[in-house]
Parts: structure tokens; sequence; C-alpha cells
């Protein structure tokens, strides 16, 4: 019987995640909690809007209303950068230490001790590195830019009408995957020929906005939040989802799946209900195991520890925990 | 839904026409009330706040194939970042640009279920240059738009004009928007509790303060603001079968208008009956603002069902329309059915037909 321990902080948790195997949170006041370090907090932004897990698993990064990209590594919170009246509305990592970040229409790389600028038309609502190659994903109204940071050359455009709130990579790197405020996810093929419509992949009947995407381990599954199921798209074959139907995970007739995060080696997703349960589900055969009765707010952030055994959540209003899977 | 809803007021109006001096006044004043504002850029005055946000205005085309059914992606992302931390302020102020087209700002609060589900639309404010509107009529289809969508109008800087061009400016309002609450003003100086915590969107009060659509219109009314330049319906459309008791200095014969207000393209249609079949009103008003939606840029309305004891309230803004029972009949009060569509190019005999022809028999 998995155990949870619980925290409560108060305010909405962004992020919650591991460093060196202790559960840390980021909340939208700035701070930094490790609770297994007693009184152990870090102040890291006035106003915190955006945080994310170096690809390495030992620091974090948040973006601010204040205009500041921080850096919180070994309990310390240094700058980065900062955009002076600037809200950093999204921030992401990618290999090699790379950061990336944006504030209205405009992203930045900082890599390699150089930062650099990427201006579009249209505001910057979701970013990702590709896993390999200095290389980022610029999501937008009407599509995708995609930058090689190191070259100056004009950005790939990946069309696709409406609004693309967030962007990701698959593992392999071959897809390209956004969601879409019209409650809906976009994919683009990048490695292979097809032209037109060939390269797009619809995946389309959310009733609400998919906000949370995870892939499972080499990129087989990818698994979505916005119905109340957790929807999981085969990305096995050489066609990708196409054609084929999503695994329905965790269904529940009362609540919505706001998160989802796979397991690290196997196919298994934790899922986040909007009342604040958390399940864990296997892809295979859809077996379920309650791992946090309904709580306070809507699941706003999930992580499973390197090993697979924990799991860290956080909610909207505050509440937080520590579950040990294997009890 | 969260049990509060933060409010949001929408502040509109041309260049120049003192946004920037109300809000600051807003924030100013002694009201024990914290807001947070959303500005398009910071202007040259500067505005004292804490809580100000810097957004560039993102229209997004929802892709159901509408074209008028936008939304401010910005506000979208700026006012759920906003809402993330509990208890730092009491509402929301938008100011929007000069320029700005309203409806995408309103149609945010009504269209994103993540902004809907924390934030409400309190009010539109439309700030009005009284010396400068009858030249905005003429080059800025925006200046009437931004009246057709407000709730209340505030006829600022009125020190500048004489009484008359005054009152041709509020005659010119009123026909553009009949029921929107007008109030004048110099240099911004407003009563604030006429600008916040309007309550404008929300179906429960609805019209309900409004004298020119829940009242019979009878000259003796103390709320009636009719001059001798009135322009309103008067309820009675085109059909003159009920009691009127215009007196002989009612002017609302079209010929005579056109001299006391300025030319303007949006109009509205006003129409009243008694109780509706509600088989027949759905499928009508559902087809009207799919059809005739793009036109249409505010609807408001007060439905009596036959055999509902409940008063049904509808509102939209283009496509988007929303409604729900509000509260029983009261036994004073008539059943009566009432509806105001403001737009460009509406049809008016085609309105009244239609609607008509939805009578429960």
């Amino acid at each position: 019987m998995p155990t949870v321990a619980p925290y409560d902080f108060d305010e909405h948790v962004e992020l919650a995640t591991f460093i060196d195997n202790q559960p840390v949170f980021a909340l939208v006041d700035g701070t930094i909690q490790f609770p297994l370090s007693p009184n152990k907090v870090v102040q890291a932004n006035d106003g915190l809007l955006c945080a994310t897990l170096t690809q390495d698993g030992a620091s974090i990064l948040t973006g601010g209303e204040d205009g500041r990209v921080m850096r919180v590594v070994d309990g310390t919170a240094e700058l980065v950068s900062e955009q002076k009246n600037k809200w950093i509305d999204v921030i992401t990592s990618g290999p090699n230490g790379a950061i990336g970040f944006a504030s209205g229409r405009t992203a930045w790389v900082v890599a390699n001790g150089e930062t650099k600028q990427f201006d579009h038309e249209r505001a910057v609502e979701g970013l990702a590195f590709a896993p390999k190659g200095l290389r980022l994903a610029c999501g937008r109204y009407n599509g995708v830019s995609l930058h090689w940071v190191a070259t100056s050359g004009s950005p790939v455009d990946l069309h696709w009408d409406g609004a693309h709130t967030k962007v990701m990579y698959s593992p392999d790197g071959k897809y390209v995957v956004t969601s879409m405020a019209e409650n809906a996810l976009h994919g683009w093929r990048l490695d292979d020929k097809r032209t037109g419509d060939g390269k797009h992949m619809r995946m389309t009947g959310y009733p609400a906005k998919p906000k949370s995407l995870s892939w499972s381990p080499k990129g087989k599954w990818l698994a979505s939040s916005g119905a109340q199921a957790a929807i999981c798209w085969p990305f096995s074959g050489k066609d990708g989802p196409m054609g084929k139907a999503p695994k329905e995970l965790g269904t529940r007739g009362d609540s919505m799946v706001v998160c989802v995060a796979c397991h690290p080696s196997e196919d298994v997703v934790a899922v986040g209900y909007a009342d604040g349960m958390v399940m864990a589900v296997k892809i295979d055969d859809g077996g379920e195991a309650l791992l946090r009765r309904a709580g306070k707010g809507a699941i706003s952030s999930l992580a499973w520890d390197p090993d697979g055994t924990r799991i860290v959540f956080g909610s909207e209003e505050g509440e937080a925990g520590l579950i040990d899977v294997t009890g | 839904m969260s049990e509060a809803r933060t409010p949001v007021t929408v502040l509109t109006g041309y260049l120049g026409s003192g946004k920037t001096t109300l809000l600051n006044r807003i924030l100013s004043e002694d009201h024990g009330k914290k807001y947070a504002v959303i500005v398009n850029e910071f202007g040259e005055i500067g505005i004292d706040n804490d809580l100000i946000v810097e957004s560039d205005e993102e229209i997004y085309e929802m892709n159901n194939g509408c074209v008028c059914c936008t939304v401010r992606g910005d506000l979208v992302r700026v006012v759920q970042g906003l809402l993330k931390r509990k208890g730092r302020f009491d509402g929301i102020l938008v100011e929007t640009t000069g320029l700005a087209d309203p409806a995408p700002v309103a149609q945010t609060f009504f269209m994103d279920d993540d902004v809907r589900a924390k934030a409400q639309l309190d009010a539109v404010v439309g700030l009005v240059d009284a010396k400068h509107f009858p030249l905005r009529l003429k080059d800025a289809p925006e200046a009437e738009d931004q009246i057709a969508f407000a709730d209340v109008v505030i006829l600022n800087k009125v020190d500048l004009v004489s009484a008359e061009e005054l009152e041709k400016v509020r005659a010119t309002v009123r026909k553009i928007n009949p029921h929107a609450v007008i109030h004048t003003a110099e240099r911004s100086q407003i009563a604030l509790a006429e600008v916040l915590d309007r309550g404008s969107f929300d179906l429960d009060r609805i019209l309900e303060d409004d004298p020119h659509f829940l009242h019979n219109h009878e000259h003796g009314h103390p709320d009636h603001e009719c001059g001798p330049s009135c322009d309103h319906d008067h309820g009675h459309g085109h059909s003159h079968d009920h009691t009127h008791k215009c007196g002989p200095d009612c002017d609302h014969d079209d010929h005579k208008l056109d001299a006391s207000t300025h030319d303007t393209t949006v109009k509205s249609v006003s129409l009243r009956a008694g109780e509706m079949n509600h088989d027949l009103f759905f499928p009508w008003i559902n087809k009207l603002t799919q059809m005739d939606g793009p036109d249409i840029l505010r609807l408001k309305g007060i439905v009596a069902f036959a055999g509902d004891d409940d008063r049904f309230v509808v509102q939209g803004v283009h496509m988007i329309m929303e409604g729900d029972h509000q509260r029983p009949w009261r036994a004073d009060e008539k059943r009566e059915t009432r509806m105001v569509f403001i737009g460009r190019n509406l049809d008016r005999e085609k309105i009244e037909r239609t609607f008509n022809a939805c009578v429960a028999a």
C-alpha cells in the first residue's frame, strides 16, 4: 500500500519535482521549498510564473513577474537573465545546460555563455529544445518556429492554424507535438519527406484543453490530460498515432484529468485529477492503483523520482505530498 | 466554477479620451481595494501600481470556422497568471488601446474555460471625449464599436463643449446603445461606484438596474432621460398596439433624428412581446446569432416562457451567447419578453417578424 507524506504550502504549486532524491516544490509566490530540509526555503522570484527541472536533474529554472530568470542550485538562487518590466511566461531546459525562456513575442536562449534573442510576430506560448543539437521550438499562434540556435538563418515554420500553447519534441526527435487552445493536440513529422497533409497529425476529441503532456519511455506513448481519462496516443508505429485509437486510462465519471507524468522506465502513468486525486495506471492493461484520495484543488504538477519508486505532487490550492509507491 | 470569481473591468475609449486618468484615479483613491492592471503598453503618464502588467494584444481566432469567434490570447495567459496567487487583489482592470475592437476582450471571458472558472467580466466602460467624438465617428468605426459594447459610457471633458454639443453627443450615444448607463465627467472625475462592481455581465443582474429596459416608458418616469431629441424605440418598435404616452415633443421620427444626432452605422433593435414558446425561441435565437453573429455586437434580453415560472435571461457578444433562469416572476410583474440587439446592418423587419413568430400560441 502506498504511503503519502503530505505538505501544505497555501500557494499554488507550479512545479513539484526531485533534486538529489529530495522533493522540491516551486510555488507561485516565488519560493522554492525543500520540505525534507527543515526551514530551507529559497526566494527565487517576486511572483513565479514558470519553472522547470534542468535536464541534468540538478537544478530548477524559474521565470517570474519580476522579469528575472533564476537558477536554483545547491540551495541558492542565482540570476541567469533579467528583462525589465516583462513577465517571463515560459521556460525550458536544453542539452548541456542550455536555457530557453520567453516573454511576449521574444524568446531567448542562454547557452555556452552567450544569450541569443529570437523575435516572433506573435507571442511565444510554448518552448522546447530538441533532444539533440541546439535547436529550439517556439509554439505560437498558427504554428511552431524551429530555430537552430548556433546559426542565424531563418527558422523552419511548421504551420497549422490556431493557438499553440505548449510544445514538445518526442524523445527521439522525430515529432513535434503542440497543445492547442482548441482542445486538441497537433503533431508534425519532422524526419520524413512527406509533404502537405502527410506531415500533420491531428489528435482531437478532448472536452478540455490538453495542457499536460508526458512521453513514456522511448517515446512509445504520449499521455495527455484534458478529458475524464488520461488519453495515451501510440507513437511506436511509423505513422505515429494516425489511424489508431488512443488508450483511455484511469477513467472517472466525476472528475477531469488535469496532470499526467509517465514513469521513467515502465509503461505506467501517474494521473492527477481536478479534485486532487492521484492514481498510477498501467498503459498495457489499464490496471489502476489509487495513490492519493481527492483533496483541495486540482493537481497542478506531478513527477516521478529517477528510480520510479516515489512521486511528488502539488495542487492549485497549495496541497502537496510525497508518495512512496512501494509502500 | 469557483465560488467567487474575480471581477474584471474593461476600459475602452479612443486615444485621448481619458482612460489613463481614470485608471490612476481608480488606483489612487481610498476605496480600500487593490487592483491588478493590464495595459497594452506603459504610457507616457506613469501608472502608480505594484501590479501592472504590460501585454501585447494577441487576437486568436478560434478554429471553428467563425471569424468573429476571437479571443485575446495574451489576456488568457496574463489573467491565469495573476489569479494563481490568491488574495493579492480584489479586481482586474484591463485598459485597451484606442483602436481596439472590444469584442475579443469580452469574448475571452466567455469562451476560455480556464479564464471563466476564475474571472468574470464585470463591465465594459467606454470613455468618450465629448469634444472630439463627432470627428471620431467619421474616421474610426472602432469608436462606435466601443460605445456599442459599453455597459457604462462616460462622456468625458464635458467642460470643453457647449450644452447643445453635449446633448447631441449624448443623443448619439443613446442611438448607438440605448441601454448603456451614461455619465458625464470632467477630467475623468466620476464616482468609482459607477464604474466598478457593476455586475453588468452577471445574468442575475442583467438589465436589472436599467430603467430603459425594465419599465414601461412613460414620460413621467423619474429615470427617463428623454429630451427633445429622444431617440429610443420606446419599446413600441413597429407595433403600435399598446398605449403609448409620448408627448407632442417626443421626437421619435427618424427624419427629425438625423438633425439632432451624428451619423452612426451601429443601430439597435428593441423587441417586446408576451410569453414565448420555448421550442420556437431557442432555434430562432441560435439561428439568428449563427447567421447574423458578425453584425450583432451585443444582445441582452429577459424572456418569459409560457408555462415557466422563472424569468430567463440571455446575453451575448457576436455569436457567443449564454442564458439561464434567473428568478421567479413576481406577482406584480408583467410576464413579458424584452430583448435588445445592438449591431450593424441589422434587418429590423426580419428580426421583429421572426421574433414575433416565437410568441406562444
